[in-house]
């Protein structure tokens, strides 16, 4: 399966070029640039590990660029994703979240029913991945 | 006191001599404002007629009361200060009428809209009366809770960024068992969409008990949810006869871990109040669909105008209201739809003729509303609606995702591909109002959902063109 979290999930992934393009646009708007991954794409696990803290005052794309590239090489097996934060009123949180890198292989969720009473089913997702231990999951 | 006893004579005086009539009046930061249009009777003079509206729609009576004497009575009298004429239509008149804060109770839109809107409509020397925009002090504003999530908090726990939401309103409406219904929602889900809708009018009929349907749609949600890795939604539909009803239906969403329940507007502001309640203390998203809203919106010169109403529901606390798509096939001029846009979604909405906005509105950190826009839309206007709307909205596609050829999926994906598309090449800096349909095209080529979407509303919308009938409307989705 492929995970469609992120907000150019259902296109091809994006190439170094049109990655840079979304930081640019990012950046042109004020908004600092964080770069997160993890080998935990549960919908509910919302904080992935940061790679260093968001960069904030950005000139150009170049130096994030950097960062993401470097972070994809060194988690090449876990998801990887680029957040842009806006610091304005009303806002004051993510307004751009999409995923630079992804496992070679996703085997998706087990959808655990637990039935209840009467015809009531607690619902539990839990990734396949998240059965191996950290640090040996995608291997 | 000569002036005053004369005043107070029994018997029947002018509204504008009552005092509901003063151009000298400077609107106070704490004073409520309406602006009305007023078409009076043939023979009455407008300034009459405004003092009238003020009078019927705070303290007056037709006649000289004596016990006004018992009262602060000038500081309850409802002011109108001003009165011009509507620019290009004959004998209507716009007229804003000021209301102190006191006449008004905290935190309910029962109380605030009995006075605005109560008695005055009926008003025999009017011919006709609509409520254009209301501006309400910060003061009030303060006292209501507001959309129990608000679009912040709603992408946060949705995860989802970025770009528009997309739905789809299950079709058909009514009919379907259950398990039928169940099915349209997952295939509709795992196909892309972030959610899928009950309609008004589905509830508990003798095709579909209530519980049935949450139980469907919710294995629904998690199967989707499990085959995306996404967190899904489906607006149940709490609509009920009594409010212990809606209650009762509202737990059971809860209980099965829905995060959005739906109301309708026909339940009524006090039940939508009391709903906004359940959900800030339920953390659920809480959905408003505009049911019965065209009987009083829709005329000119007549009702209340919608962007009034958004301003209400935004006060009352809903998170989602249908506030119109442009494009579709459903009423809506395209700067009125951006002034209702900007009542739902601006921190400070600044005062726009042309839309419409006829007040300077802070919004006092209430939490914004997400339109939706439903009625008629499909993928092929993608750069059309992003253009209009912007990003903070629910792009509604019901006909245009159930009725694709290939399949309900398939109508999901191309919806998907297409708005992430516009939405990157938005990024990238290309003008998507005249690229808009190359952008489309190129996705198409690798995406045979969406070519497949483009090429069959493409004809569906020369058929509505070249044709004054309604029959053959491409989507009928008035969802």
């Amino acid at each position: 399966m492929r995970i469609t979290q992120g907000t150019f999930s259902f296109l091809p992934d994006l190439t170094d070029d049109e990655i840079r393009a979304q930081i640019d646009y990012a950046i042109e708007h004020g908004w600092a640039i964080g770069i997160e991954y993890t080998d935990d794409p549960h919908p509910r696990n919302c904080y992935w590990e940061m790679w260093g803290n968001p960069m904030f005052d950005l000139l150009d794309a170049a130096g994030a660029l950097r960062e993401v590239l470097a972070c994809r090489e060194q988690h090449r097996r876990c998801y990887v994703r680029v957040n842009a934060f806006d610091s304005t009123r009303g806002f004051e949180t993510t307004r751009l979240s999409f995923i630079v890198n992804r496992p070679a292989d996703e085997p998706g969720f087990l959808l655990k029913r637990h039935e209840m009473e009467g015809r009531h089913i607690q619902y539990t997702l839990e990734s396949y991945a998240v059965q191996a231990p950290a640090g040996r999951r995608y291997e | 006191m000569a002036e005053q006893r004369e005043r107070y004579q029994a018997g029947v005086m002018p509204y504008a001599q009552m005092g509901y009539w003063d151009p000298d009046y400077e609107p106070q930061d704490t004073d409520v404002i309406a602006l009305f249009r007023i078409t009076p009777q043939t023979g009455v003079d407008p300034v009459e007629a405004a003092a009238a509206v003020a009078g019927e729609s705070s303290t007056a009576t037709w006649t000289v009361v004596w016990t006004d004497r018992l009262t602060a009575c000038d500081r309850y009298r409802a002011k109108a200060y001003r009165v011009e004429p509507v620019p290009g239509a004959t004998g209507q008149y716009f007229s804003y009428i000021a209301y102190n804060l006191d006449l008004f109770e905290e935190g309910s839109i029962a109380n605030l809209t009995a006075s605005i809107i109560g008695n005055v409509f009926g008003f025999k020397p009017l011919k006709a009366l609509r409520l254009e925009d209301m501006r309400i002090p910060v003061a009030y504003l303060k006292t209501f809770q507001g959309p129990p999530t608000g679009i912040v908090v709603e992408r946060e726990r949705l995860d989802k960024f970025g770009r528009p939401l997309l739905g789809a309103t299950t079709k058909p409406k009514l009919g379907l068992s259950g398990k039928n219904y169940g099915r349209v929602v997952y295939e509709a889900l795992k196909g892309g969409l972030d959610f899928v809708k009950d309609d008004e009018n589905i509830n508990s009929q003798p095709f579909m008990h209530w519980r049935d349907r949450f139980l469907y749609c919710m294995e629904a949600v998690n199967k989707a949810a499990a085959a995306t890795g996404e967190v899904k939604g489906h607006y149940l539909n709490v609509t009920a006869a009594t409010m212990e009803d809606m209650y009762e239906r509202a737990d059971f969403a809860k209980k099965l871990g829905s995060c959005i329940v739906m109301i309708d507007l026909v339940i009524g502001y006090t039940a939508i109040q009391s709903m906004a309640k359940w959900a800030r203390r339920n953390d659920m998203i809480l959905h408003l669909h505009r049911a019965g809203h065209g009987t009083y919106t829709r005329q000119k010169t007549h009702g209340v105008s919608f962007r009034v109403i958004a301003k209400w529901m935004r006060m009352a606390g809903v998170d989602h209201i249908h506030a119109g798509t442009v494009v579709g096939k459903l009423e809506g001029d395209p700067n009125v739809i951006k002034g209702i846009y900007s009542n739902c979604r601006d921190s400070i909405t600044h005062k726009n003729l042309e839309h419409g906005v006829f007040f300077d509105q802070d919004w006092a950190g209430l939490r914004k509303v997400m339109p939706v826009a439903s009625g008629g839309i499909h993928a092929g206007q993608m750069h059309q609606l992003i253009s209009y709307l912007g990003e903070d909205v629910v792009l509604q596609f019901g006909g245009g995702t159930i009725g694709h050829p290939q399949g309900i999926q398939a109508g999901a994906t191309a919806n998907r591909v297409a708005l992430e598309a516009m939405i990157k090449a938005r990024n990238e800096g290309r003008d998507i109002w005249n690229e808009g349909p190359d952008i489309l095209a190129a996705a198409a080529r690798w995406c045979t959902p969406l070519r497949a979407a483009l090429e069959t509303w493409k004809d569906v919308t020369f058929n509505y063109q070249s044709t004054d009938t309604a029959d053959f409307v491409p989507t009928a989705t008035v969802a």
